[in-house]
């Protein structure tokens, strides 16, 4: 057979259809306020690792939501637990609390 | 004094209810703490979305009071329901009024943008609200006679935010900022102007329209992402910190002049009023109304009326249409206790 050089693609689009809802399910019976995000950015404006990494929290908790959770592991891997995102929350989001949940169900489950 | 109506409150919604009150042939009396009626469109100079000026409003509002007893600097020391259709109420100048039923007009108040420290209001110049915006504009000082070259504004300063206890939308402010945007870039059109905003809430008639035309016709730049902390340089600029949330990026931008959008709170000066009457307030501080949509003017007391912003944010067409409703309200009130 003649090679084009043409291969398939992964998917791109986040599948609500077939997500992996686990984590972020965990995350809602552990601490309810990972529901409230409004999206606001405060907790990544304030975050003292995000001027020089990836950390983004709003971020995180978006993608574990939608699903996409390996790619939400990726953005709290600078965190410094500093708090200050918790500090500056518009709606009382306990984001420590999150991202040790997070951090604690992938030393858990995964590794 | 006797009346058959007590309005507190002389802004917007207490003028217009007295004047359509007075209408009836009743006897209305309204008080106001200041010492002018008006209220807080007093400190306005034009308003959104067609920039009609905020003091021909309160002129047509004086002018349509009739027969309304007015009575300036006053405020209400204490009030009691005494029998089933009667109040006493004692001013602090210590005149004593009484009337057969009670009209709230209280209004609400700015946030206080000082509370919210990491925005240095009242430490740093160059960060003022809205109100100080307005006022200068009134005056004709704009930002000064030098043209400013990069402004910001900052919506939801004392809205939507548990951490000071105000978790309500103030509802004006995204098309305020919009529309006190344009006129800044009216008065320097060289300037860069850039709107800093978690969601922008453009509901009412022509708010989109004004939206496009900031965007399109002055070229004011919209950044999504809540302003987390503003600070000082040693020339006096500041420096505003937000993440740019659909860029996903935390960003950093340097201004002559910061204007925070002060959200709208409830009167927590009048808790004295509504505890002595009884009344419900919501766990925003507003009054509640009997229900939502029906009944939005009565209260849980029979007799006692509330209308305009006192139960929530709300937009000056909208104050003045409840207005008109509050009087009729009152009217069927009055007619049904007279005929027992």
């Amino acid at each position: 057979m003649v090679d084009f050089g043409f291969k398939l693609s992964s998917s791109n689009r986040i599948d609500l259809d077939s997500c992996d809802s686990d984590l972020f399910l965990k995350l809602k019976a552990e601490s309810g306020t990972i529901k409230q995000c409004i999206a606001c950015g405060s907790c990544a404006s304030s975050c003292s690792a995000a001027n020089f990494t990836g950390v983004n929290f709003r971020k995180t908790i978006l993608l574990i939501e939608r699903g996409k959770n390996e790619e939400a592991k990726e953005l709290i891997k600078g965190c410094m637990l500093c708090g200050k995102c918790t500090l500056v929350c518009p709606r009382g989001i306990n984001t420590r609390e999150i991202i040790l949940s997070i951090n604690q169900y992938y030393k858990k489950e995964r590794f | 004094m006797e009346g058959d109506v007590l309005i507190i409150g002389g802004g917007p919604a207490g003028m217009e209810t007295a004047s359509r009150i007075s209408d009836f042939k009743r006897n209305v009396i309204l008080v106001e703490k200041e010492r002018e009626l008006g209220g807080h469109i007093l400190k306005w100079d034009r308003l959104f979305p067609d920039g009609i000026l905020a003091s021909d409003i309160t002129n047509e509002l004086k002018a349509s009071l009739g027969n309304t007893k007015v009575i300036l600097g006053s405020y209400l020391a204490s009030i009691e329901k005494r029998d089933d259709y009667h109040f006493v109420a004692q001013l602090s100048s210590g005149e004593i009024i009484r009337c057969s039923s009670v009209v709230l007009a209280t209004g609400f108040k700015l946030f206080p943008a000082q509370k919210k420290q990491e925005y240095g209001y009242g430490l740093y110049d160059r960060v003022i609200t809205n109100e100080d915006l307005e006022t200068r504009f009134k005056k004709s000082e704009g930002l000064g006679k030098e043209a400013p070259k990069r402004v910001g504004f900052v919506h939801c300063v004392g809205s939507r935010d548990e951490k000071i206890c105000n978790k309500q939308c103030s509802k004006l402010c995204c098309i305020t900022a919009v529309k006190q945007a344009i006129e800044l870039k009216q008065l320097y059109p060289d300037a860069e102007i850039f709107c800093f905003y978690m969601d922008l809430r453009m509901y009412g008639r022509g708010y989109e329209d004004l939206y496009l035309e900031a965007q399109s016709k002055y070229g004011i730049r919209f950044i999504r992402g809540r302003v987390s902390e503003i600070s000082q340089d040693q020339s006096g600029l500041v420096i505003v910190k937000a993440e740019d949330t659909l860029a996903s990026r935390p960003l950093k931008i340097t201004l002559d002049w910061v204007i925070l959008m002060a959200g709208i709170i409830s009167e927590r000066e009048n808790d004295y009023l509504t505890q002595q009457l009884s009344l419900q307030l919501g766990e925003d501080g507003f009054i509640n109304s009997l229900d939502p949509i029906i009944k939005t003017d009565q209260t849980n007391i029979p007799g006692v009326f509330v209308t305009g912003s006192a139960t929530g944010p709300k937009t000056l067409p909208e104050v003045l249409s409840e207005a008109r409703s509050t009087a009729l309200t009152v009217n069927e009130y009055l007619n049904k206790i007279k005929n027992g």
